[in-house]
């Protein structure tokens, strides 16, 4: 097996801590209700789960499905190696939105009604039917690394089912999967947008535009890349395996002009609305508007513009980590921070509504630890590679 | 038809018997509250207070003036809650009443947040919780009767109808009595339409009522509703297009170097 490091055995430990943590809140909110343990009013309805797990889950998945097309429709074969951890953890991102739903509806047994009352004016009947879609999709995307490891094991039963048929099976339709998975995600990540055009007179005009479907596509592709980047040097320090800087300063070198392209369509449309003038006067929420645009938009593209900064691990994971930070901040914003209220109320997350959230951030990771230590992730690209 | 109800603050005397009539009718608990130092009780609407009368201390036209207010779903033509339910829990009827099923609802809190009034309320205490808020008792509605506030209501000031007739009835106060009341019946244009109607002696924006302009909430959601499946199509076949190319191209570059390779071999 793969060499681990020293550390990685307490690294489990604090996040098998977490998860239990996590888990007495659980408990508490399903005897109690959803008051017990949150600070969510009639007055501010959606809270931390959906700012935090829905909006930046969903986004940060989206190096899944940008991975996904720049190899396996763009063919370019050199990213190969990231492409199965990217798909991982779109996989396991998804799978953490459905928890969290779990927790955050009030009546979560219930969640199949989606699947049979349809409201197809609702965009968020169209955010479900693309999270349960797409999490199938991922699923059999990854799958082949778990069939892989199957066939190898020489286990009792397991041994006597041929794992090269599902295989195979998979390897089939996987173009027809990839592109399936690319149209449900640009339907996904824009529909979190459509999901806020309902709300034209609580949502701040400097957020607020009939465009922020398209808003939502531009900035999750370019949150795609910079999460793979991100994962990678992460477990290049767990795992240790270094990838390749050509692919990393590659990747980054995409994140510009698709910034570029958001930045622009940001500012056209306040222009075009009239509303250009709002980022002055509008204090103090606009403060949040810049920090959004400066620290997590202009400033990644000026500095993933440099060729030597791309050439420096340390410049694009730092570059990596800012674009990350601004998509945060963007979904907060327009999900929680430039909402409005209704008139009388406040609203600050309860520690337990953070706890359940940070839980299920922990079981990811450590399902992302399981899978390094007993499935071929990393080096797929050179082993497996067909 | 349509039916719906006026309401004409100059005919309220803060009695606050609907609010009565309404715990009585859908039979909801008393909530526990504390003095706040005016005659508003409970403070605030919420899953166990379905219609609330506001009182406001104001100066118009340098009187003093002492305006009520009575709060509760508007029941919009166009509704955003029944837009943005992901179950079509929520539901326009053609009577009126937007009603609300049970039996679909999964808790999502989408219509809270989607109501531009402020109106669906959840019940946050309870491990089964649901969303409540005004039926404009479309059940008592059903059986021909009028809503409990309206039949509660000792001075007239809420009046049951078709809302069209309310609207005219509306227009002839306003005519009668232009010093009475501010030219302007709210629900008839906010948010296209709302079949709640209000009358009032001071400008609306001054007792709590939402500025609203005529368009319905719906309707940029709606057009990008519209996208999603040209876009499905489109990306699709983009992606497919993509896909071909790319493919065809390495298999030319293959072919070249193999060609290539073969040249060399023949030198
Ligand atoms: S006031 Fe709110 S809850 Fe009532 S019908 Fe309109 S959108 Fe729905
Ligand atoms: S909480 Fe219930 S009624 Fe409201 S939008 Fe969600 S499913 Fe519909």
């Amino acid at each position: 097996m793969r060499q681990l490091r020293q550390s990685l055995p307490t690294g489990t430990f604090v996040l098998g801590c977490l998860v239990i943590l996590g888990l007495i809140p659980i408990v508490i909110r399903y005897l109690n209700g959803l008051g017990a343990i949150s600070n969510l009013s009639d007055g501010r309805p959606w809270g931390f789960w959906i700012s935090f797990d829905l909006y930046c889950g969903v986004a940060l998945a989206a190096g899944g499905f940008t991975l996904a097309g720049v190899v396996y429709i763009f063919g370019r074969e050199k990213y190969h190696s990231v492409a199965r951890p990217a798909i991982l953890t779109a996989f396991l991102g998804y799978l953490l939105v459905i928890l969290a739903l779990l927790v955050d509806l009030g009546q979560p047994w219930y969640i199949w009604h989606a699947m049979i009352y349809w409201n197809i004016h609702s965009p968020l009947f169209e955010v479900a039917i693309c999270v349960m879609t797409y999490t199938l999709v991922l699923a059999l995307e990854f799958s082949p690394a778990v069939f892989e490891r199957l066939s190898e094991l020489n286990l009792p039963v397991i041994r006597r089912f041929n794992w090269h048929i599902p295989l195979r099976i998979i390897r089939a339709i996987q173009i027809p999967l990839v592109i399936a998975g690319i149209v449900l995600s640009t339907l996904h990540q824009s529909s979190l947008g459509s999901m806020l055009l309902m709300m034209p007179h609580t949502l701040h005009p400097l957020w607020y535009t009939p465009v922020l479907p398209l808003l939502f596509l531009l900035s999750a592709i370019s949150v795609g890349p910079a999460m793979v980047i991100f994962e990678s040097t992460l477990s290049t320090r767990a795992f240790g395996h270094e990838l390749a800087i050509d692919v990393l300063s590659g990747l980054g070198r995409a994140i510009p002009y698709i910034l570029g392209l958001y930045l622009l369509l940001k500012l056209v449309d306040l222009l075009v609305a009239g509303e250009l003038g709002l980022i002055f006067t509008a204090y103090p929420i606009n403060l949040l508007w810049w920090t959004e645009v400066i620290i997590g938009v202009v400033t990644p593209i000026i500095l993933l513009s440099r060729p030597a900064i791309r050439q420096s691990r340390r410049g694009v994971f730092w570059s990596s980590v800012l674009v990350i930070f601004g998509l945060v901040l963007n979904r907060f914003n327009v999900s929680m921070l430039a909402l409005g209220m209704r008139p009388g109320f406040t609203y600050f997350p309860h520690w337990m509504e953070v706890a359940i959230s940070v839980a299920l951030v922990a079981d990811a990771l450590l399902v992302i630890w399981l899978s390094y230590r007993f499935l071929h992730i990393a080096e797929h690209g050179e082993a497996v590679a067909e | 038809m349509s039916k719906g109800t006026l309401y004409d603050a100059t005919k309220c005397i803060g009695c606050r018997a609907c609010q009565v009539a309404c715990k009585q009718w859908n039979e909801l608990p008393a909530e526990k509250t504390t003095n706040s130092g005016t005659y508003e009780n409970p403070p605030k609407m919420t899953a166990y207070t379905f219609t609330k009368i506001n009182f406001t201390e104001l100066e118009h036209n340098g009187k003093f003036q002492w305006v009520f207010n009575k709060q509760q779903c508007m029941h919009c033509q166009e509704p955003g809650c029944a837009e943005a339910c992901i179950v079509g829990a929520l539901v326009k009827t053609e009577g009126g009443p937007v009603t609300y099923d049970e039996g679909k609802c999964i808790g999502c809190r989408y219509c809270m947040v989607a109501c531009p009034f402020g109106i669906p309320n959840f019940e946050w205490d309870k491990p089964l919780p649901w969303i409540r808020k005004c039926t404009f008792c479309a059940d008592r509605q059903g059986a021909g009767l009028k809503p409990a506030c309206v039949t509660t209501c000792p001075t007239g000031a809420l009046t049951f109808g078709e809302r069209d007739e309310l609207i005219a009835e509306a227009q002839r106060r306003i005519a009668e009595h232009p010093d009475k009341y501010v030219n302007h019946i709210y629900g008839v244009q906010e948010v296209g339409g709302t079949s709640w109607l209000y009358l009032s002696p001071v400008p609306f924006e001054e007792i709590g009522f939402p500025t609203l302009p005529s368009a319905p909430v719906t309707i940029n959601a709606e057009r990008a509703m519209a996208a999603v499946p040209p876009v499905l199509v489109g990306v699709a076949a983009a992606m497919a297009g993509i896909y071909w190319l790319v493919q065809r191209q390495q298999k030319i570059g293959q072919k070249a170097g193999e060609e290539e390779k073969q040249k060399e071999k023949v030198k």
